[in-house]
């Protein structure tokens, strides 16, 4: 089971809980897991990453196990504790505007 | 009983504010979509209930929300705006090539006689078309591929299609304004597209009466004149009697012909409203006095209406898209400002009253006269 931790406003347009567990088949890499997300969120898609070229929004980071990945490749694997789900993968909005 | 209901989109989410038809007492409802930057939100003539919202934030990008009953309920439906083919590039503000690439939905023209068809108005500048209320977009690419595109640049606001106005008898024609390009007419429903800037004239640009390049910041148009067009360009109120072929000013004896909104009377089409903002450099109200001009003879000659407006210390802005009228028999006019500000007149603007005072930043104002 892979956590993944959503920013306030997609909990919102999701109307999802703030941690939602998914699951993922084969390999456990941000874009496996945001593929799960999007299929269980099909309002997501284009919110996290652009919905073509797949690339992660600029405003937006990656972290999970006290790092940021956000400039890991996408089918690099993420954290072996993510991928026991002890460690949540977080979707971070950078603080901005006003 | 009549009713008008007020779509107002803002800087942190979209509000609803309706009232009888006596526009005595408002409802306010919302924010919907809190957080959240609403460029438009408008509604389907042949469906009112049918709204179309544009959400946006540059975290989380585009997303397309549709109701059908009046905005109590929301359902997000398409964000994908492909462009045509390869995307080209035009041009960046320092004359560089730039890519084309999708920003945000600046403005909705749902189809008069059909809730499922709409036209969305995108940055960068194009026009997009569903079919089914949303949920697929299709670009009218023949605008975007006019010869002159690859020449189009970003005015301060980015480059923005910002307005679309259609001929209510003859649906296949239709104009769109781009900042900083000008105004396009298509007669075949968007498959060919001319520049209709003849007579426009900007001084910032190198050649100032060229084809296009030209910073329109909003066109107005009444459904029983669809040949009369009004314009607020960047500086300038213009006016055209064919259809765009030729504009010609008629900023007359206002203070200021710098400006954002304008707006046609429902039963007068040569009764125009502009608000005049002091410069370019100055976005505010001339002296700190909030008021609307009006030309009851369609240009040339205003008269300022400042009755229950702010008329000093007063440095909001109105944007383009902030001003709208009902059709009511006493035409109802509507403006939001920068300062969380909507006001109303319930008599074509001879007095005015605020319906709310603190909202966030007013984006846009539509206005839906209900039966």
């Amino acid at each position: 089971m892979i956590r993944v931790i959503l920013p306030l406003e997609l909990q919102r347009l999701a109307a999802a809980e703030r941690e939602v567990r998914l699951d993922v088949a084969g390999a456990v890499t941000q874009r496996t897991v945001l593929d799960a997300l999007e299929a269980r969120h099909p309002v997501l898609r284009g919110t996290i990453r652009d919905p073509v070229t797949k690339r992660r929004r600029p405003f937006l980071r990656f972290f999970a196990c006290g790092d940021d990945l956000s400039l890991e490749e996408s089918d690099a694997p993420l954290p072996e504790a993510v991928a026991r789900g002890t460690e949540p993968l977080r979707i971070v909005a950078a603080i901005a505007g006003g | 009983m009549s009713a008008v209901r007020l779509l107002v989109g803002t800087r942190k989410g979209l509000f609803i504010l309706t009232s009888d038809g006596a526009r005595r007492d408002w409802d306010v409802a919302g924010p919907h979509f809190a957080g959240w930057e609403v460029y438009h939100c408008q509604g389907s003539p042949a469906a009112p209930d049918r709204l179309y919202a544009s959400q946006s934030t540059g975290w989380f990008g585009q997303i397309i929300q549709r109701s059908d009953d009046g905005g109590r309920t929301w359902e997000a439906v398409g964000n994908q705006f492909p462009y045509d083919g390869l995307p080209g590039t035009h041009q960046w503000y320092d004359g560089t090539p730039h890519p084309w690439e999708f920003k945000r939905v600046w403005h909705f023209r749902p189809s008069p006689s059909d809730p499922e068809a709409v036209y969305a108005g995108v940055e960068d500048a194009a026009l997009f078309r569903s079919a089914d209320g949303g949920r697929t977009w299709t670009e009218v690419s023949g605008l975007r591929k006019h010869p002159s595109g690859g020449a189009w640049a970003p005015g301060a606001g980015g480059m923005c299609l910002h307005t679309t106005l259609m001929d209510p008898a003859r649906p296949e024609r239709m104009f769109v304004a781009i900042s900083a390009a000008g105004v396009f007419g298509t007669e075949d429903a968007g498959r060919t597209w001319r520049p209709l800037n003849r007579g426009l004239r900007s001084e910032f640009m190198p050649k100032p009466d060229a084809e296009v390049g030209h910073c329109v910041h909003r066109i107005a148009m009444h459904p029983d004149r669809p040949r009369t067009l009004f314009m607020q360009k960047h500086w300038d109120v213009m006016r055209s009697d064919d259809a765009g072929e030729s504009w010609r000013e008629v900023s007359g004896n206002l203070p200021s012909d710098f400006g954002f909104a304008i707006a046609v009377h429902a039963h007068e089409p040569e009764t125009v409203y502009v608000v005049p903002i002091k410069s370019d450099r100055e976005h505010f109200p001339p002296d700190g006095r909030l008021r609307v001009y009006r030309s009851r003879s369609g240009g040339d000659e205003w008269e300022a209406l400042g009755e229950g407006l702010p008329q000093s210390h007063c440095y909001v802005d109105i944007l383009r898209g902030a001003m709208a009228v009902d059709t009511l028999d006493a035409c109802g006019i509507y403006f939001g400002t920068t300062g969380g500000q909507v006001y109303g007149s319930r008599d074509a603007g001879d007095t005015w009253a605020p319906i709310v005072r603190n909202l966030p930043a007013v984006l846009s104002v539509e206005a839906q006269t209900l039966a």
